[in-house]
Formats: structure tokens, sequence, C-alpha cells
């Protein structure tokens, strides 16, 4: 009993509470995890349940009997389960249970005035600002925020974030992206430059998870089990929930039972546009961009023969065209494409092409990135710090990742994979900066699609809407 | 049947073959095709793709006929991106029934290449050690021998554990044998392991076997790197 008040207690609980973790996960030697086992202040749960008819992954929610398998080993009578479905998060498999914290609860530190951000909201801003605050103090609540690209929504959630640290609430920053979480780490701790903060992802340095402020890729809250009292999760419509339902349940399981969930979009899907017109949901909306300027409106090009000539590795004549019509030939270019196949078949004609027009003056101010690019996170920083002035990309860049002053091209904008969401995001890369606010959108098709139309419809709509405001 | 390695559908196409003998597809076409089968010229020794009979690291092997304790390896695959994606997950992550879509090829390959061995030798898997075997809670090794339809004899051990990954060549040339053999076999051996890298430590095993009376030893692998 006497070891209950140990000093040692609090890191233990703050390292472990929340969590379901496999034993290789606890970094502890032997004798004292064995010594929590023994003190009850960890508690053993079986990583797979079996039913009559189905078994349950115990981390990721996985009941499709397909997604499970057995192993035959010949040292082992019975053959054992594992989950199929997480294995990417080290493997689950019912010989090896799952552990619970069961000790003292920690409390998580309560701070005064955290933000330490000192910047100016805009009108449209401070109102979902608040409404983010006012939810956050709200148990059992959720809230959508509808911020078109470029609202400055980071900043929107400061005043919430400082209000549940006041409260000694525990926070999560969701995003599917990695490449967001890396860009929304030092954004956040700047802004909270006293509070520790950690990043989550497949290879983060980090991989305990034990500050009052986690950014996470999705799938690291698998790991998680009632931890936070705030989950925002950004690009909601994004969220990979269709393929991977785990994910839906993961994110649901990590919150705490009396928290709150704020959902970020930049593009709601139709499904949560029609519930919020019904007033179903509680949303707020942010029409306008931070610096006031409407969004950039795509204009769309017909270009003949453009998969012929795509398939022979040529860029389009609208676009050469269009490249020496640029109202400021000063601004860099991001290019999408719709494959990696495409991206690569075309990069080297589109290097030529772009030093003869005198766009570029080499082939190393060009690069290309996708989605298993080894190098994407130094290209993307190479491109952002104007040291290429061309990058050409699939749509991995397509939201969450911002340049100051681009245009931007899409080359068979006609694909299946550029829908209207996707459209959106893309054109909303433009004339994100204050000093260069406007920025060309250009859609390159062969053959206007439905997506398209309803893109260009979306946008004018939201610009008109906050006209008003 | 979804493919056991990318979760797409298959849809297996219809040919008179696959009409009146249908074979259950493990992986989607796609897939499949990602797996290079080593073809034409091979070296007779090691399997590896080669236009000599024997290629420079057998001869090399053949200077030190004490070491060179292995007749001949046969290898199906040869290695390239898409099947180290598929060993890692299937060895390193652990998922188990990624092997089965091996079943088909290393059962076929091992009925055509080695007919007459099939008739006379015991297949031994390549032994993980205590340690990595509690770990992984399988030996891909063993998995695979299970494909085959001959009698296994399960009697080498490893003692020392195995961390060949790190070691370059001479250094996994000259180690010491890390295999022991719980029971001497006087019948000969066909050698089962996913991968043959530089040989060595199919020959280390072999070495053992011999020292204690197998007449003769060969092995069957997946891969030859
Ligand atoms: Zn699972
Ligand atoms: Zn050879």
């Amino acid at each position: 009993m006497a070891k209950k008040t140990s000093p040692l207690d609090p890191k233990l609980a703050q390292q472990l509470e929340g969590k379901l973790l496999l034993r290789k996960e606890i970094p502890f030697e032997d004798t004292l995890f064995d010594f929590l086992l023994e003190k009850n202040m960890l508690t053993p749960i079986p990583s797979i349940v079996k039913t009559l008819f189905r078994k349950i992954c115990q981390r990721c929610g996985n009941r499709t009997n397909s997604r499970f398998a057995k192993i035959h080993d010949i040292n082992r009578k019975h053959g054992a389960w594992y989950c199929r479905n997480c294995l990417m998060m080290g493997r689950i498999i019912e010989t090896e249970p799952l552990y619970r914290w069961n000790g003292q609860p920690f409390s998580w530190q309560k701070h005064e005035a955290a933000c330490t951000w000192k910047g100016q909201l805009t009108k449209a801003q401070a109102k979902a600002s608040e409404m983010v605050r006012r939810f956050i103090l709200q148990p059992e609540s959720s809230l959508l925020v509808w911020a078109v690209c470029g609202s400055g929504k980071t900043e929107m959630l400061f005043s919430g974030i400082e209000e549940a640290l006041r409260q000694g609430m525990r926070i999560c920053i969701a995003t599917p992206r990695i490449d967001v979480v890396r860009e929304l780490l030092p954004r956040i701790q700047q802004a909270f430059s006293a509070v520790p903060i950690q990043a989550l992802y497949g290879d983060s340095a980090e991989k305990q998870g034990t500050s009052q402020i986690i950014i996470a890729s999705t799938h690291q809250l698998l790991r998680f089990e009632h931890a936070f009292d705030v989950i925002i999760i950004d690009e909601i419509d994004a969220f990979p929930y269709h393929k991977d339902a785990s994910l839906a349940f993961a994110t649901e399981r990590a919150l705490k039972p009396s928290g709150t969930m704020i959902y970020l979009t930049a593009t709601p899907r139709q499904k949560q546009r029609t519930k919020m017109l019904l007033k179903q949901l509680k949303h707020v909306f942010v029409p306008t961009r931070y610096h006031g300027y409407p969004l950039p409106v795509p204009i769309m090009c017909m270009c003949f023969a453009l998969q012929k000539n795509l398939v022979k590795g040529n860029p389009p004549r609208a676009f050469i065209q269009w490249l020496r019509l640029r109202q400021n030939q000063q601004r860099q270019l991001l290019i999408f494409l719709p494959t990696i196949a495409l991206t690569e078949k075309i990069a080297s004609n589109l290097s030529e092409l772009l030093i003869h027009e005198h766009v570029i003056k080499g082939s190393a101010e060009i690069s290309s990135v996708h989605a298993s690019d080894p190098d994407r996170e130094q290209k993307i920083s190479l491109f952002r710090e104007k040291n290429l002035f061309v990058l050409v990309t699939t749509t991995i860049l397509e939201r969450g990742v911002t340049f100051p002053a681009v245009d931007v091209a899409i080359i068979h904008a006609g694909h299946s994979v550029f829908d209207e969401a996707a459209l959106v995001q893309i054109a909303g890369r433009a004339g994100r900066s204050a000093d260069d606010p406007t920025g060309e959108v250009v859609f390159f098709h062969d053959g206007k699609t439905n997506a398209m139309s309803r893109a260009v419809r979306s946008i004018k709509k939201m610009n008109r809407i906050g006209r008003w405001l | 049947m979804k493919c056991l390695f990318c979760q797409s559908k298959i849809t297996s196409e219809v040919t008179w073959r696959t009409l009146f003998y249908p074979t259950p597809m493990s992986i989607c076409k796609l897939c499949n095709h990602s797996l290079t089968v080593i073809s034409g010229a091979r070296c007779s020794r090691c399997s590896r793709r080669s236009d000599v009979p024997k290629c420079i690291d057998c001869l090399q092997w053949e200077q030190f006929p004490a070491r060179d304790t292995l007749r001949y390896n046969y290898s199906i695959y040869q290695y390239n991106e898409c099947m180290q994606e598929i060993i890692t997950k299937w060895k390193y992550r652990g998922d188990y029934e990624l092997g089965y879509i091996f079943k088909n090829a290393f059962h076929t390959h091992f009925q055509k290449m080695m007919l007459t061995a099939a008739k006379t030798h015991l297949a031994i898997p390549i032994p993980l050690s205590v340690e990595r075997q509690v770990e992984r809670g399988f030996n891909q090794a063993e998995m695979l021998a299970q494909f085959l339809p001959i009698p296994k004899a399960p009697y080498l051990q490893r003692v020392t554990s195995e961390k060949q990954a790190t070691k370059t060549r001479s250094e996994r040339m000259g180690s010491a044998n890390p295999f022991q053999l719980r029971k001497p076999i006087n019948k000969p051996i066909i050698l089962v392991d996913d991968i043959y890298t530089t040989g060595t430590t199919l020959r280390h095993a072999a070495k053992v076997l011999i020292e204690h009376g197998c007449p003769e030893v060969i092995s069957f692998t997946l891969i030859r790197s």
C-alpha cells in the first residue's frame, strides 16, 4: 500500500493512462512491469474477444472474419488468431493481452493563460473561435467548423485550446495526413510555447505520447482509450473513414465519454451539408479568408487531344499558352496530375518545356512528388523556401500544405481522382498570402465534368456569402 | 476472394484450363505479376541467374571444400521490391497468412524440379532461435516446409541468435556455426528456407548434418537474392 504514494506513480500514470498497449509497447523492465501487474495497477485484457460467430479485435474494433488469420506454429497445439486489420501498428495476437492502466488517474496541469499567440482574428474567425471555446466547456458535445481554404482555421482553435488547458484538459489534434502533422507541430508549439506538445505518426521519433497536447496521424489513435477531453479532427472529409472503419472507431474510443469532438473541414461532403442545412448538426461557417480577399475562382480550359498528348508525355498546348500569359510570372507553379505514372511520364518533357519558355533556368528548379516518395518532406520544404520554382504533384498536396504565393494548374482535371472536394481544396492552394492574395487556378481538361462545375459553383457561392459579412 | 497482399478483389479469368481445373488464387494478377520467377540460364549450384554454369560466388565456395557442404540450391523467385515488401510484412510484421501466397508455387516447383530427390530426401526447415521464434510466433521456413509433400525431420536447432542482417559477407562466411543436431540422420536432406543470400547459413546447417553422417544435403528456397 505504501507504494501507492511513491513519487514514481504520477509519471507511470502519465505514460500509461488512456491507452491500450501490448507488452512490447510498454518500455519497462520486467521487474517493474510484473510489480505493476501484481499490484493491479495494470490490467491485462484479452486482445481478441471471441464470440460464437465472430472475433473482435480489441485494438481496432475489426470484426470481419476475413480480416483475421490463424498462425499454425508446430510448437503450439492449437493455432492462434491474429488481426490482419491493424497489423501495421504491431501484431495483435490472441495469446498476447493488451494492458490498461488501473492505478491512480493522472491530473494534467492547469495552465492559466497558455496561449502565446498575439495575432488578431478576423470577425468571422472570432465568431468560430468563440463557438469552439463554448463547445469545449460543454461536456459530451460536438461541433463542425466549416472554414474555407485559407481562412486560418488553426488560429481559430487557439482560444478553445487555451480554455481546455485552463481546465486541465488533455487535447488531441488528429489528421489523416502526416505532412499536416509535421506542419502543425511547430505552429501549435509556437502558440503554446510553455506546454509540452508531441507529434505521433508512423515513423515519428516520439513513440509514447505522454504530453498534454498531442498531434497525431489518425492511425495512432488506435493505441488510445478514453484519453482525451478534446479531440479536434482536421479535414474530416478527407478521413479515410469509408475505407477503414477502424479509424472512426479509434477516434470515438480515444475521446473520454465526457469529451468534446471538434470537426474541421473546408469541403464538407454532401451528407454533412444536408445535416447542417437541417440544423441537425451544430456547426459554424467561416466563408472568408483571413486576409479578406475572395477565393480564386478556377478557370476551365479545354484541351483537344489531351489524353493522346499525355500518353506521349507531352503537356497540353493550352498549358503552354497559359504559361506565357500568366499575370504574375514571379509566382511559383504547383502542377497537379492525376496519377504517379503520368507524373513520371511527363516530368522530363515538362522540365524541358519550362526551360524553353524561360519559366525556369534549369532542371534543378523543378521536381515532382508523390505519396511514396521518400524525399517528399524535403521537396515540400524546398518548394516552400522557394529553392524549387515548380513542383509537380499527385493529389497528396491537395490539402493541408500551405505555400505563400503559387499559381495552380491541374492537368487532366476531368480524371476521376479529382472529385469536387479535391478540386476545391486544390484551388484553395492559391492566393494564401496577404502579400499576394490572388493567384491563378486553371483546370486543363478534355471535357467538363460535374465535379469541375460543382467545384467552381461552390467557390463562387462562398465568395458571395463572404462578401456580406 | 481477396488478394492476400493488396486486398483487392481477385477476378480469375476464365480459360478452358481454369474452367476444368480451377486453382484457387491467393494473390491478384497485378501482385503476381510483380514477382519474378527465375527463368533462363542459371548457376547450377546456387540458382542465381547466370550465363556461365557456375557463378563467381560458387567457384569461390569451391575453393574451401570443407565449408562447401551444400551440393546445390534451387530457388524459385528472384528478389525484387515487391518481394521485399511481402517478406517484410510476412516475417518481420508477423502476417503469417501471407505465406500462403507461395503455397502453390512452392509445391509445384518442387514437384517439377526436385522430382528424384523427393523420393529419397527428408525436409528440414532452417530453425529460428527460441527467442526469435517466440517473438514472431512462427518460423517462415517451417511454414514453407509444410507445403512440401515429403516427410519432415525437424531435428536441427539454432543455439545462437541470428543477426545476419548487420554482418558483412566475409563476417558471415567466417562466423561460428549456430546449429546443432538433436538426432543423427542417415538419409539425404533437403534444407528449406525462405531466402538464399550468401549461402552461409544453409552451409552451416549442412555441415552439422554431414558431420553426423548425412550422405547428401541440398536446399530448396523461395528466393535467390
Ligand atoms: Zn485489429
Ligand atoms: Zn552460383
